[in-house]
C-alpha cells in the first residue's frame, strides 16, 4: 500500500536503511520498481533525500527503522526544516501492542520530531494510512515546504485495507496563500517607483517557488541590484552585473554597504536570519522594507516590515513586474560600483604564497566546472569561501546547510544530487572536520559507482571555530586542531575510490582537471594554509557595515 | 499585556502537545489554559491566556496558525467578550467562622458545595479580578487548597469565533 502510494506520487528514488520494524516494508520493496539507495548511516539518508529534493523540487523520501534508526534521522530532519526542504520520512515503529512499554528499539519519534517537522503522524489504523500518505506529500510539497514524518507500527505494514488514494486532499487547517494582496502590491509598486537606492534581497524561497526568471526580468527592467542570502545563491546569475553577492557575516562589503544605505529593500523569500542582519537595531535603518513570503509568520518576525505581502514569491514578483518601469537608479549604481572597485572579494592572505590558499582552490573549481555543475558544501570556512568565490549561475545548483549549519550535510547531499541529475557534474566541497562526520558514505558512492568529485579543503582544523577562537577567545585553540585525522587518500582508496592530493597551485589545477576526467567517485585532498581566515567578517551582533576586512586586499 | 486567545483545533492525538510545545519552544508564556469540546464534533476549543506585547502576540497567533491541526485563532481581548473562570476553594472553617465565610461567599455570588467539621469547599465563577478578591477575603480563614479551570471566553453578540 505504501509503495503504491509512492508510485502515484511520482516517487522514483528512496533513501534508507532497513531494520526490525521496517522488515515488512523492505520485504515489499524487494520486488518493487522503486529504486532504493542503501546508505551507511540514517543521517546520510535524510541529507541525500534533502539534496535530491533541492535539485528536483520533488519531496525526498526516506525509510528508516524504529528507535535508533528513527533518532538518527533527527539532525537531517531539523536541517530540512530550517531550510524548508520537502521530505516525506517513513519510520517503522514497534508493533501497536508494544507502544508505550519501552519495548526494544522503541522511541517516541513523533514526539521527538514535533518541533522539527512541518507535521507528523503516528498511524493508529491501517484504514487511515492512504489519506495520511497523501496528506504528507501534499503538506511537504506545498506552501512553505518542509519535512513530514509518518511513524508506522510494524504490525500495520501487513494489514490489508481498501486503497482509496486521493492526491487532491483537502485539509481543513491548511490553506496556504498564493496570490498576493492587490492593494499591497500597488503600495509596493509605488514604493519601488519612489525609491532612489533600492535593492532586491532574495533567499531560498525564490528557488523553491521557481522565481528565478521573473526575478531576473524584474531586476533588469527596473534596474535594481540584487543581493542573495546563502540559501538564495543561484536564484540570480552570480556573474550578472546587477548581482552584489551575499550579505551578512561573511558577505561582500558591497552587499552590506548597499543594505545599510538603501532606501528600499524588496525582500523576497528570505527570513532575515541573524547571520544576515547583524545587530537588528542598526539593520537597514534608512530603508522601507517590502517583504514577500509564503509564510505569514516570517513577516515581522525579526525586522519591522512596511509593506507585507503574503504569497507565492513567483506570482507576486510577476504581479510587480507587469506594473514596473525602468527605475532611475544610475546614481545608486555609481555608488555601488565604487564600493565594488574598492572592496573586491579578498583572494586570501598575501604572505602565504608558498602554501595553497583555499580561496584559490575554490576559484579554480569554479573556473574548471561546467556552468550547470551542482555544488554541495559542508559547513564552516570552506562553505563561506564557496559562497564567496564559486560562481553559481542558476538555481538548484548550490546545496548547503543554511539554517541549521549541519557539518556532515554536504557529502550525502551530493549523493542525492547525483541521483537527481544524472547529466550534470556533481561536486562536493567539504572540510576535514565536516567530511569525517559522514565519511562512511564513501562505501555508498563506491558501491553504486556514483560519479562525483569530493574536494576536501584540508586545513587540519575546525577552521571556522578556530577563526572565532583567534578573534574572540585570545587564540586559545581549545579542541579545534584535528590531530589524528587519517590519511584521506588511504581512506578513500581503502573504500575503493580514487584519490588525489594537491599542496601547490599547480598541483591543485592539475588535480581538478584529472578528477573531472575520471568517471566514478574521486577525492582530492587539498592541503591548504591552516591559518587562513574567512574575510570579510562582521562580528556577531554588530552592525553589518562594521566589517573586518583582514587587510589583505 | 494579557491576551486571551481562542483556538479551534482538530481533536486529534497530539494536538494539545503541539500547541503547548510551541509556546515553550518559542519562549511564549502560557498563563492559563482551558480545553473542551465544541458544538462541532471532532473540534476542540482551547482558551489560552498569554502575556506579551502586540508584536509578540501577533507572532504567537501566526505560529499557532501554522500548525496543521489548528483551524482558527482569534484574540478575544481585542473585541468585546465575556470571560469567566471557575475556582474551587477548600477553606478551613469552624463553627465560629462558618457564617462569616458564608456571608463572603454570598457577596461574591459563590456557592458552598461541601462542608465538613473543619472545612468547606466554595465554588465561585467570574472574572480574574473577582476570583482574586474572594481569595483575598478568605485567606485569613486559612485556604487549604485551590483549583482553577483557566479562563474561558466567548465573543459578545451573535457573532461566533468561527466567523470572526
Amino acid at each position: 500500500m505504501i509503495l503504491k502510494a509512492l508510485e502515484i506520487e511520482g516517487v522514483d528514488q528512496i533513501f534508507g536503511f532497513p531494520g526490525g520494524a521496517v522488515l515488512p516494508l523492505y520485504n515489499q520493496l524487494y520486488d518493487s520498481p522503486l529504486k532504493h539507495l542503501l546508505v551507511r548511516h540514517e543521517q546520510a539518508a535524510v541529507h541525500a533525500a534533502d539534496g535530491y529534493a533541492r535539485v528536483t523540487g520533488k519531496p525526498g523520501v526516506v525509510f528508516a527503522t524504529s528507535g535508533p534508526g528513527a533518532t538518527n534521522l533527527v539532525t537531517g530532519i531539523a536541517n530540512a526544516y530550517m531550510d524548508s526542504v520537502p521530505l516525506v520520512l517513513i519510520t517503522g515503529q514497534v508493533a501497536s501492542p508494544f507502544i508505550g512499554t519501552d519495548a526494544f528499539q522503541e522511541a517516541d519519534i513523533t514526539g521527538i520530531t514535533l518541533p522539527i517537522t512541518k507535521h507528523n503522524y503516528l498511524v493508529k489504523n491501517v484504514e487511515e494510512l492512504p489519506s495520511i500518505l497523501s496528506e504528507a506529500f501534499f503538506i511537504a510539497s506545498t506552501g512553505r515546504r518542509g519535512p513530514v514524518l509518518i511513524d508506522i507500527p510494524k504490525d500495520l505494514f501487513d494489514h490489508e485495507a481498501p486503497f482509496n488514494y486521493d492526491q487532491k486532499c483537502h485539509i481543513a487547517g491548511y490553506n496556504p496563500t498564493y496570490s498576493g494582496h492587490a492593494g499591497q502590491i500597488n503600495r509596493a509598486v509605488k514604493a519601488i517607483r519612489d525609491a532612489r537606492r533600492p535593492v532586491i534581497f532574495g533567499g531560498g524561497g525564490l528557488i523553491r517557488a521557481g522565481a528565478d526568471q521573473v526575478l531576473r526580468e524584474l531586476a533588469e527592467t527596473a534596474r535594481i541590484p540584487v543581493i542573495l542570502s546563502l540559501m538564495g545563491l543561484g536564484a540570480f546569475p552570480g556573474d550578472n552585473s546587477l548581482f552584489l553577492g551575499m550579505p551578512g557575516m561573511h558577505g561582500s562589503v558591497t552587499a552590506n554597504y548597499a543594505l545599510t544605505e538603501t532606501d528600499l529593500i524588496i525582500a523576497a523569500g528570505v527570513r532575515f536570519d541573524d547571520r544576515v542582519t547583524g545587530k537588528l537595531e542598526n539593520f537597514a535603518e534608512k530603508a522601507k522594507i517590502i517583504h514577500i513570503d509564503i509564510d505569514p509568520a516570517e513577516i515581522g518576525k525579526n525586522v519591522i516590515i512596511d509593506i507585507p505581502i503574503v504569497g507565492d514569491v513567483r506570482l507576486v514578483l510577476e504581479d510587480l513586474l507587469c506594473k514596473l518601469k525602468p527605475g532611475n537608479t544610475e546614481k545608486w549604481f555609481k555608488q555601488i560600483e565604487s564600493w565594488q572597485e574598492k572592496y573586491p572579494m579578498p583572494a586570501g592572505s598575501k604572505g602565504a604564497s608558498s602554501s595553497l590558499l583555499p580561496q584559490f582552490v575554490i576559484r579554480e573549481l569554479s573556473r574548471l566546472s561546467e556552468p550547470d555543475t551542482i555544488v554541495a558544501t559542508d559547513v564552516g570556512q570552506h562553505q563561506m569561501w564557496t559562497a564567496q568565490h564559486f560562481i553559481i549561475r542558476a538555481p538548484k545548483r548550490f546545496l548547503t546547510s543554511g539554517g541549521l549549519g549541519t557539518m556532515g550535510y554536504g557529502f550525502p547531499a551530493a549523493i542525492g544530487a547525483r541521483l537527481a541529475a544524472p547529466e550534470q557534474r556533481v561536486l562536493c566541497i567539504t572540510g576535514d572536520g565536516s567530511f569525517q562526520m559522514n565519511i562512511q558514505e564513501l562505501a555508498t558512492v563506491v558501491n553504486n559507482n556514483l560519479d562525483l568529485t569530493i574536494a576536501l579543503i584540508n586545513n587540519g582544523s575546525l577552521g571556522m571555530v578556530r577563526q572565532w577562537q583567534e578573534f574572540f577567545y585570545e587564540k586559545r585553540y581549545s579542541h579545534t586542531l584535528l590531530v589524528g585525522s587519517p590519511d584521506f587518500i588511504k581512506v578513500a582508496e581503502a573504500y575503493g575510490a580514487r584519490a588525489l592530493r594537491a599542496s601547490t597551485e599547480v598541483e591543485a589545477t592539475q588535480a581538478i582537471e584529472e578528477a573531472f576526467r575520471i568517471k566514478g567517485p574521486v577525492l582530492i585532498d587539498f592541503v591548504v594554509n591552516p591559518e587562513e581566515n574567512v574575510y570579510p567578517m562582521v562580528a556577531p551582533n554588530h552592525p553589518i557595515n562594521q566589517i573586518i576586512t583582514g587587510g589583505d586586499f | 499585556m494579557k491576551h486571551v486567545l481562542a483556538i479551534l483545533v482538530e481533536n486529534k492525538a497530539g494536538a494539545l502537545t503541539r500547541i503547548s510545545g510551541l509556546f515553550s519552544r518559542r519562549g511564549f508564556n502560557i498563563e492559563n489554559i482551558a480545553v473542551g469540546e465544541t458544538v462541532t464534533p471532532g473540534v476542540a476549543r482551547m482558551t489560552i491566556t498569554v502575556e506579551g506585547s502586540d508584536p509578540v502576540i501577533e507572532q504567537v497567533m501566526k505560529q499557532l496558525h501554522k500548525l496543521i491541526n489548528v483551524l482558527k485563532v482569534s484574540n478575544l481581548s481585542k473585541e468585546p467578550s465575556v470571560m469567566r473562570e471557575l475556582m474551587l476553594i477548600k477553606v478551613r472553617s469552624e463553627t465560629g467562622s462558618r457564617s462569616d465565610i458564608q456571608q463572603i461567599v454570598e457577596t461574591f455570588r459563590g456557592k458552598v458545595v461541601d462542608v465538613s467539621p473543619d472545612s468547606m469547599i466554595i465554588e465561585v465563577t467570574g472574572t480574574e479580578d473577582k476570583l482574586e478578591a474572594i481569595k483575598m477575603m478568605l485567606e485569613h480563614f486559612g485556604i487549604k487548597e485551590i483549583v482553577r479551570t483557566g479562563k474561558v471566553a466567548l465573543l459578545r453578540g451573535a457573532k461566533t469565533t468561527r466567523e470572526a
